[in-house]
């Protein structure tokens, strides 16, 4: 990867609305060809991070080049391509007007950009008045106006939001295309779920900081996040078998047993030493939500009290 | 070149969604009904006055033009950048290689196209209508004070929708717009004759009527227009109120065009110094 064109370098960027701080020395990087996903919750900073780079708004510190040129010059928005988290097309327009519209301002010519409505499947609908689009329609002429004049950096905020799953699945096989091609990609999402497999590298942003950034296995490895490990036991033994493998006994029959993934086997041979006072055991291992929390370094009951910072 | 491209683009779209949106429809109907009506009312029975009916009928359309023609400005243009904030295409637009003074030409430019074809249809039948009833007859000096009667509209209304757009980029909510929209229109083209008329008649004919009240007659868009065309009509066009100036002006009437340039300029670099402030 490290020998392919950096398209999108971020260097310490820190952006403040008035005393807040929105992004705090941030450090990105997207290549040519990369697929990236910007995690984060709500009011973590996401669609601040992509109104920078498009030249919105202006930095109070770091670096930020696009395609090697200052963001909002010329040359950056020759080279990038924004899919805006809310938009709404004109309702009295076409799909293909928009296409037309949007290429001619772009310099590309249009009948070189018509094709993309086939390509994320509303062909269909390119003379038909975009007040008569499905939701799920209107992001996808969204994606096709992104993909106008093969852009060399594609950013793209919330773009599956509103779409069905079969639909997500194409949105990513188009965007897998696109890659492929040699477009940088950058695009935010709520959930490790819906990325996982999807893109080469995860970043996780968390209160305007950059809290993880790498392939999705190898924070997960790196975060060492514990195996859960239920052991059921025979009634009237619960006590007898924490005292003998620790743990907290939960209810009247359970015990609860954090360990890491190489005390995994060990603790095992343990509890089957146990013999007859063990009825049944069950493992967890830790899911990809769960890697999203232990980066973003926010637990549930926090997290619910919303970004209220 | 890609410029000049860019311009076309955003004009043309913009014009088009005037005409999906009813727009034309609705200001080209309201500027023929209103123009009808005073080619048949205003152009009275002919003969009495030395006047031929097409000024006569171009001094009464002056004096409802002042109203109609800002309004309809203003209508058309107030959304042009708050709407497209408040819907999100702003920011697509913006990150595309379009630069800021280059969008607001263009908008302004199919804004401007919605009142031209407005103005040259309506007008152009009232015209017509008159013409059918009295015929041309001597007077074929009507026609010139009709075509300057269409192009000073235009003129009027460059200025308004000039205003209507940096009132536009003004605001991140199109509600906000409309609403100072409205205001400035009351203000401009009501409030502030009235204002003028009221000092009038406390001065009694004083200093004040007599040195500063001209050049602020001169001074408002509507007025401007007004008195540049009724300065150059038949002196036997039947005319009262403010408009009395028209006879009387301190400076050549040229002065009142220049007025209008003027304000043409400002609204168009206020507009574009506000664009260039907003943050999708
Ligand atoms: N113009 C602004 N003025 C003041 N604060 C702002 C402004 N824009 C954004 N913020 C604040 O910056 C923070 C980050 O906002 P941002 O829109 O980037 O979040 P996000 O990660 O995109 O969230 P979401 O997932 O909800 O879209 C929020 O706390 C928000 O309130
Ligand atoms: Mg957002």
């Amino acid at each position: 990867m490290s020998d392919r064109q950096i398209v999108l370098k971020i260097a310490d960027l820190t952006l403040r609305f008035g005393s807040f701080t929105a992004l705090d020395a941030v450090n990105l990087t997207v290549s040519a060809g990369e697929r990236v996903a910007l995690l984060g919750h709500n009011g973590a900073g996401k669609s601040t991070l992509f109104k920078t780079v498009l030249g919105f708004l202006k930095p109070d510190g770091g670096t930020l080049t696009v395609a090697g040129a200052r963001p909002g010059s010329d040359h950056a928005r020759g080279a990038v391509s924004y899919l805006p988290e809310q938009v709404a097309f004109p309702k009295a327009l076409t799909g293909t007007e928009i296409i037309t519209h949007f290429a001619r301002l772009k310099g590309v010519a249009p009948s070189r950009s018509i094709g993309l409505l086939e390509t994320v499947g509303i062909a269909d609908a390119a003379d038909r008045a975009i007040g008569t689009y499905s939701k799920g329609m209107r992001q996808r002429l969204g994606l096709a106006q992104a993909l106008i004049g093969k852009p060399a950096l594609l950013l793209l905020d919330e773009p599956t939001s509103g779409l069905d799953p079969l639909s997500r699945g194409e949105f990513y096989a188009i965007i897998d295309r696109v890659a492929a091609e040699g477009t940088a990609v950058l695009l935010s999402s709520h959930s490790l779920t819906e990325v996982e497999s999807r893109t080469d590298r995860v970043a996780i942003l968390a209160r305007g900081q950059l809290k993880a950034d790498g392939a999705l296995a190898d924070l997960a490895r790196a975060a060492r996040l514990p195996i859960r490990i239920r052991v059921e036991a025979e009634p009237g033994r619960a006590d007898a078998v924490r005292d003998r493998i620790g743990g907290d006994r939960i209810n009247g029959r359970s015990v609860l047993l954090n360990c890491l993934a190489e005390e995994k086997i060990g603790l095992l041979a343990r509890v089957a030493a146990l013999g007859k006072d063990v009825t049944d055991v069950d493992i967890t291992l830790p899911g990809l939500d769960d890697v999203y929390r232990h980066y973003s370094g926010i637990d549930l009951a926090t997290h619910a009290m919303g970004d209220a910072s | 070149m890609s410029g000049a491209i860019r311009i076309a683009t955003v004009a043309t779209t913009e014009f088009r969604l005037a005409v999906r949106n009813r727009w034309v429809l609705l200001a080209t109907l309201t500027l023929t009904g209103f123009a009808l009506a005073l080619a048949f009312l205003g152009s009275g029975p002919s003969g009495e006055l030395k006047v031929d009916p097409l000024t006569l009928t171009a001094a009464s359309l002056s004096t409802l033009s002042v109203y109609l023609v800002p309004l309809i400005a203003l209508l058309v243009s107030y959304d042009s950048l708050a709407g497209e904030l408040e819907r999100g295409t702003l920011s697509l637009v913006l990150a595309t290689p379009i630069r800021r003074t280059e969008l607001l030409i263009a908008k302004f430019l199919g804004h401007l196209a919605v009142l031209a074809l407005a103005i040259v249809v309506g007008y152009g039948i009232a015209a017509l209508a008159v013409i059918e009833r009295h015929g041309l007859g001597a007077h074929a000096a009507g026609l010139v004070v009709w075509f300057r009667l269409m192009a000073t509209c235009l003129l009027l209304g460059a200025v308004f929708v000039g205003l209507g757009m940096a009132v536009s980029a003004s605001c991140r909510q199109t509600g906000t717009a409309a609403a100072l929209s409205v205001g400035l229109w009351l203000l401009l083209v009501v409030l502030y004759d009235l204002a003028l008329l009221g000092a009038i008649i406390v001065d009694r004919g004083g200093l004040f009527t007599k040195t500063i009240f001209p050049f602020l007659v001169l001074a408002n868009p509507g007025d401007a227009f007004r008195l540049f065309n009724l300065a150059q009509m038949d002196a036997g066009t039947p005319i009262a109120g403010l408009d009395g100036l028209a006879h009387s002006l301190p400076l050549p009437i040229g002065a009142a065009l220049a007025v209008l340039v003027a304000w043409l300029g400002a609204a168009l670099s206020a507009a574009v110094a506000l664009a260039r402030k907003i943050t999708p």
